[in-house]
């Protein structure tokens, strides 16, 4: 799939738990506007909520970068998370169900590579993690021919 | 862009007493703090006064992410060693799909399709708790 | 080449077809309004089809004029595509194959080509020929892109229906007060699972079902996908307060489930859609009793 990645729409800071709220509501907005379904829409918000979070915790607070993309005639969100904590010592581990070093059900990282269609991290020990997901709107239905 | 469309809580989470039961209403979206005040109000509440159940109305929340369900889990536990019991009720079905997706069944939480459900289930078990003492059976 | 170049600028075969089509466009508008290809699709009066004749004519002139005949790509052509796009589309919900299509829109060269020949009724043979040649391979290169948007419009055809399939096959059934059922049928792949799983919820919602049940006695095999998304199915309606039963698993299938080492213990089953409504009835306090022993209890 060809990705024509459009300019940045909205960058906002991760550094208390109100910018979580306004972080989920963010991607609340734009996945409605972009036409996803109620089901991808609570997915990807859930998913961002999920790794927002991660960042304020784990990473000291960051930001989040959100992108309209287009890929095949699809539109689509993708969310970068980047904080400039301590990094993810082993991703494997950290990827993997049940794994937590703080508070939560050990969900956040592996639960939310479920909730999304793309995922990547980056991460180096004492620099920082940047998480990109990109969740895409189902093809919208073609209007019928009016005659 | 950053204009907040739903009002979250900015502080306590209103705790309804009816009878022998706890009702909390959720709507909107919940402040991580927030979410840890209910914890503490409702087990509080639970250990303070005779209450049997604690029904916890999901029906106007939009998103359940793992630290609401560590939240929800938590209450339930607690609640079961003060030996009460606890329904969340009315998820939808998108919050549904989710929380599964995400690896949260939440196998512990008994759950009802709404707030009335959730009384009645509640009810059969909370009057027949001898502890609370004797209750008017409907 | 981009080069443009007009009917004035040169005169070779194609510029001549240009012109011929310009002055004769009405007469061979009107002759197109009775060929297949024009005459099914607007339906509705001979002046519409006449009309859409017209713009054909008008765009091949175009076409032409440039001499750029056999260029499918042609900036001639973007005119009337999506009248063509249309067209196509309306043959093949009609039932038309490509080949149909294809076959109806070369009969469109014979009345033309016809026109030309009484017109170049004096001139020499070797300039007939030429202008003659030119006007088949435009008219070829129309064909072409009406095959061209024929696929896109069949693609079309094909995800739509996929869509609605999708909507057809996954009915919800209210079997009682508080009580429904999807039966299942067909292969179920990750797509139709993520349908399935949500109109199945939707309905425990809009119909207050506490028991819904999913029968798949229709459904072909159960891999680890499919044994998987009916686990979360499952799973999310617990998380809604409804139970979930799965029936209709027949002994080769449950055969392969115990091959396959899938648990579905967390999964309450029964073997037949009876079994389950007997279960879910009993679950919500009623019973079906014949009337004989009704009576007999009654007593």
């Amino acid at each position: 799939m060809t990705h024509s990645t459009g300019s940045v729409s909205a960058c906002l800071p991760i550094h208390s738990d109100l910018d979580l709220v306004r972080a989920r509501q963010q991607v609340r907005q734009m996945t409605a506007q972009l036409g996803f379904g109620l089901v991808e829409q609570t997915k990807l918000v859930t998913a961002a909520s999920e790794l927002a979070r991660n960042a304020l915790v784990h990473g000291g607070g960051g930001q989040m970068e959100c992108t309209e993309v287009t890929g095949g005639g699809v539109r689509g969100l993708r969310l970068v998370f980047s904080d400039r904590g301590p990094g993810i010592a082993d991703l494997d581990l950290a990827l993997s169900d049940g794994y937590t070093s703080g508070e939560g059900l050990g969900m956040g990282l592996g639960g939310a590579r479920r909730l999304v269609h793309e995922f990547r991290v980056d991460s180096r020990r004492g620099e920082g993690t940047t998480v990109t997901v990109t969740s895409w709107a189902a093809a919208p239905p073609r209007p019928r021919e009016g005659r | 862009m950053s204009g907040a469309p739903t009002s979250p809580y900015e502080g306590h989470v209103p705790v309804l007493r009816l009878g022998g039961v706890l009702l909390v209403t959720l709507q909107g979206d919940l402040y991580d703090s927030a979410a840890e005040q209910l914890r503490q109000d409702i087990g509080r509440t639970v250990s303070d006064s005779a209450v049997g159940g604690v029904v916890i109305d999901l029906s106007g929340v939009e998103i359940v992410d793992s630290f609401m369900g560590r939240v929800l889990s938590d209450v339930a536990a607690m609640t079961r060693l003060l030996a009460a019991q606890t329904v969340v009720c009315g998820m939808r079905p998108a919050v549904a799909i989710t929380l599964v997706e995400l690896g949260l069944t939440l196998p512990g939480l008994r759950t009802a399709l709404n707030a009335e459900e959730a009384m009645n289930l509640l009810g059969a078990t909370v009057s027949a708790l001898p502890r609370r003492g004797r209750r008017e059976s409907t | 080449m981009p080069e443009q170049q007009t009917a004035d600028d040169r005169t070779g075969p194609a510029q001549e077809v240009a012109l011929f089509l310009r002055e004769r466009r009405e007469q061979i508008a009107q002759r197109w309004a009775d060929a297949a290809v024009f005459r099914t699709v607007f339906t509705v009066s001979r002046d519409e089809a006449v009309e859409a004749g017209r713009a054909v004519v008008e765009a091949l002139a175009a076409v032409a004029a440039t001499g750029r005949v056999e260029d499918s790509e042609a900036d001639g052509f973007t005119v009337v595509r999506e009248q063509l796009a249309r067209t196509v589309r309306s043959r093949t919900r009609a039932g038309a194959s490509t080949g149909q299509i294809s076959a109806e829109t070369d009969a469109l060269r014979r009345p033309v080509t016809e026109l030309l020949l009484d017109e170049l009724a004096e001139a020499p043979a070797d300039h007939v020929g030429e202008c003659t040649t030119a006007l088949a391979v435009l008219m070829g290169t129309l064909r072409l892109v009406m095959l061209e948007t024929s696929t896109v419009a069949g693609e079309e055809l094909i995800n739509r229906q996929r869509l609605e399939l999708l909507e057809i096959a996954t009915p919800v059934i209210k079997l009682w007060e508080g009580i429904v059922a999807v039966p299942l049928i067909g292969t179920l792949d990750s797509a139709r699972s993520q349908v399935v799983m949500e109109t199945l919820l939707d309905a425990v919602v809009e119909q207050h079902a506490r028991l819904a049940i999913l029968d798949i006695t229709g459904v072909p095999t159960v891999d680890s996908l499919v044994a998987q998304h009916l686990m979360k199915t499952v799973a999310a309606a617990r998380l809604m307060g409804a139970e979930c039963i799965v029936s209709g698993i027949r002994p080769a299938i449950a055969q392969t489930i115990v091959h396959l080492g899938i648990d579905l213990s967390s999964v309450l089953t029964r073997a037949s859609l009876a079994d389950a409504l007997a279960y879910a009835l009993q679950q919500q306090g009623a019973r079906i009793v014949p009337r004989a022993v009704a009576a007999a209890e009654s007593r």
